[in-house]
């Protein structure tokens, strides 16, 4: 059996005062998968991710991400843990408007010693090969501002940065739901073949349930959130 | 941190518009504080630098000030006199070494008249022992000889041998109040000083006496006018007063007793100053003023902070975005914190910078100027340590200002975690 990156068991979650938002009894993703995780908007994903990434703080139940207990680190561990092992993709506006393209590839560096480690002697050729990797290999695009350039080319850089240091779990927010479906499947076959190059797990959320047949596994939200069901289920 | 550095630099120079405005204010505030500064100490510099070289200033009792204002500035008048004979008597002291006696109460077109001894121009020293040196002409050697100060020949456009005619008392020359009848001759121009001496008249002791044959009662008699040059020439002109008397040492160390035994002179009473303690009582009066100029203008300083801070607060909002993709990415809540607190003190250090580099460039091409057409001394030269303790001053209290925006765009991303909607 493969070591589980995601367990959780039990998991509460409740903005202050709100709703119940997350009520998870079983849910794991595990070293190597691939898990599509189909939720609408309002079902609760982005909480359920913030979780994972360990911006946010469960009230009950556990949560181990790649074997640490985030219920138990305190949230500067939880920063540290995903500035090493995390990366994260965005819906959109991805990229920090200053810094150049291969400056925002290589931002997770300047937060995390082991990826920089990971990433090797020569940072910025490893972002350039992951970039070309991902289709963006022209120098002149290079040198775009990277408001200038397109969203389907934004996501791709966005991916690059994700990937860079090997971290070895990607958490994937939407990245798709802006782009057409020819650059949507072609992001998502790029990211999967870097994602199984690296040996790193993604999780990849979105609403659109036709994407499920691109990954490894498909989980519904809806259907492992009894928080949902509860509050009369997901529109 | 240098990554850090890094990227507060490169999110700067991505707003440079409202950044280099931010700076401008800032580097204005920073310039008019250090101009107000430089033209502080400049002022002291010259007050400090108006003479030297005199151990002892001797007058009629009165304040130490007012002693040396009237005899040094040529501000004010004496209230009294010293007598000819206490003078002779002090200047034949063993442990005195020379002496000048100065005549004051006579103007010329608003600048006054100094009778003196030709001593003068070899004992009065300015600016650290610089003596005075003549653009032209020399010193006075007849009777109605004078010799001008700088200022004087530049407005009044005298050159040597151009006549004056002197006024009794210090107001302007109106009919029946002059020396009209006893016209003097420029016979030279002294170099510009920086001193009281450029707006002085230079004229012989005896000259004074001269020129009041006929006003003995204060007034001027009908009849003076009336007594012909060459009677006045055959009378002793000894005066029978000086104003006050500048005086050397033979040896420095006597400095206290000889001024004590002055103090207690029998006989006359007398009051013997050091110029430089004079000096330093006077700049302390006078430094009220420049330090609550000085005082205002660092209020100006932390306007130019503000502005520091409202340009980052205002920010904030749009950065919302990007504070959320440095967190996904690694970045801890301190990280932020220093972040944007790096970005204040960068935008202060730079605002000080400019400051000071304006502040210098400005001197270089005015100084010259207002030194020449008004007096105003600014000190010159390589930025110094007020210059370095004010871009630390300003860089220090600007990443202090930082802490603000800081704190609120921590607590900000901590709070929207990863999911900012926009």
């Amino acid at each position: 059996m493969s070591q589980p990156v995601i367990e959780i068991e039990q998991l509460a979650f409740a903005w202050k005062q709100g709703p119940q938002v997350l009520d998870i009894p079983v849910f794991r993703v595990d070293a190597g998968e691939r898990v599509f995780l189909r939720g609408p908007s309002g079902s609760g994903k982005s909480t359920l991710l913030g979780l994972i990434a360990g911006v946010l703080a469960p009230q009950s139940g556990t949560i181990r991400v790649l074997d640490e207990d985030m219920r138990a680190l305190s949230p500067s561990k939880r920063d540290r843990l995903r500035a090493d092992h995390v990366g994260v993709i965005f819906q959109m506006f991805n990229l920090v408007p200053y810094l150049s393209v291969t400056g925002n590839v290589l931002l997770p560096l300047r937060f995390s010693p082991a990826r920089r480690k990971a990433a090797g002697g020569d940072a910025e050729g490893e972002a350039r090969r992951l970039l070309a990797r991902l289709g963006l290999a022209d120098e002149g695009l290079l040198a775009r501002r990277v408001s200038d350039l397109s969203v389907g080319q934004q996501q791709r850089v966005a991916a690059a940065r994700a990937l860079i240091g090997a971290p070895r779990l990607i958490i994937a927010d939407e990245p798709t739901s802006a782009l057409d479906a020819d650059a949507r499947d072609r992001f998502i076959a790029l990211l999967s073949e870097e994602v199984t190059c690296t040996g790193a797990s993604l999780l990849f959320v979105s609403h659109d349930a036709s994407l499920a047949p691109l990954f490894t596994r498909a989980v519904d939200l809806a259907a492992i959130n009894k928080a949902m069901v509860a509050a009369g289920g997901s529109r | 941190m240098t990554a850090l550095l890094s990227l507060a630099w490169a999110s700067l120079l991505n707003r440079k518009g409202s950044v280099v405005l931010t700076i401008v204010a800032v580097a204005l505030s920073v310039a008019l504080f250090l101009g107000v500064e430089k033209a502080r100490s400049g002022a002291r510099e010259g007050f400090g630098n108006t003479i030297s070289g005199t151990d002892l200033i001797i007058g009629a009792p009165t304040g130490s000030v007012n002693l040396l204002l009237y005899s040094v500035f040529r501000m004010g008048s004496a209230t009294a006199e010293v007598s000819w004979p206490t003078y002779e008597k002090i200047a034949s002291r063993p442990d005195i070494a020379w002496t000048v006696p100065v005549a004051l109460g006579d103007s010329h077109r608003g600048y006054r008249v100094m009778g003196t001894t030709l001593g003068y121009f070899d004992h009065y020293k300015y600016g650290g022992g610089q003596a005075l040196t003549f653009a032209g002409g020399q010193p006075f050697s007849d009777l109605f000889d004078a010799v001008i100060g700088a200022e004087v020949a530049r407005e009044l456009g005298y050159t040597v041998g151009t006549p004056v005619v002197l006024n009794h008392g210090l107001g302007a020359a109106d009919l029946g109040s002059g020396h009209e009848n006893r016209p003097f001759r420029v016979t030279g121009i002294l170099r510009p000083t920086g001193t009281p001496v450029d707006r002085t008249v230079h004229v012989s002791l005896e000259a004074i006496t001269a020129i009041h044959v006929g006003w003995e009662t204060g007034a001027k008699n009908p009849l003076a006018d009336t007594i012909p040059e060459e009677m006045i020439r055959s009378f002793d002109l000894t005066p029978k007063t000086v104003t006050a008397i500048f005086a050397g040492l033979e040896r420095k160390g006597t400095i206290l007793t000889t001024r004590r035994a002055i103090n207690t002179n029998r006989g006359e009473p007398l009051m013997a100053i050091i110029p430089g303690e004079a000096l330093a009582e006077l700049w302390n009066v006078t430094s009220i003023a420049e330090r609550a100029l000085l005082a205002v203008s660092a209020f100006v300083i932390a306007v130019g902070l503000v502005s520091i801070l409202t340009s980052i607060l205002s920010s904030l909002n749009e950065r919302r975005r990007e504070m959320s993709i440095l967190r996904a990415t690694g970045a801890r809540p301190h990280h932020i914190f220093v972040l944007l607190v790096l970005e204040a003190g960068l935008v202060g250090f730079l605002g000080a910078v400019v400051g000071i580099a304006l502040v210098h460039s400005l001197i270089a091409v005015l100084a010259p100027i207002l030194q020449a057409q008004y007096g105003v001394a600014f000190s010159m030269g390589a930025p110094g340590l007020v210059d370095l303790a004010v871009l630390g001053a300003v860089t220090g209290a600007s990443l202090l200002i930082g802490a603000v925006p800081a704190l609120a765009a921590m607590r900000r991303s901590l709070a929207d975690g990863l999911s900012v909607r926009l």
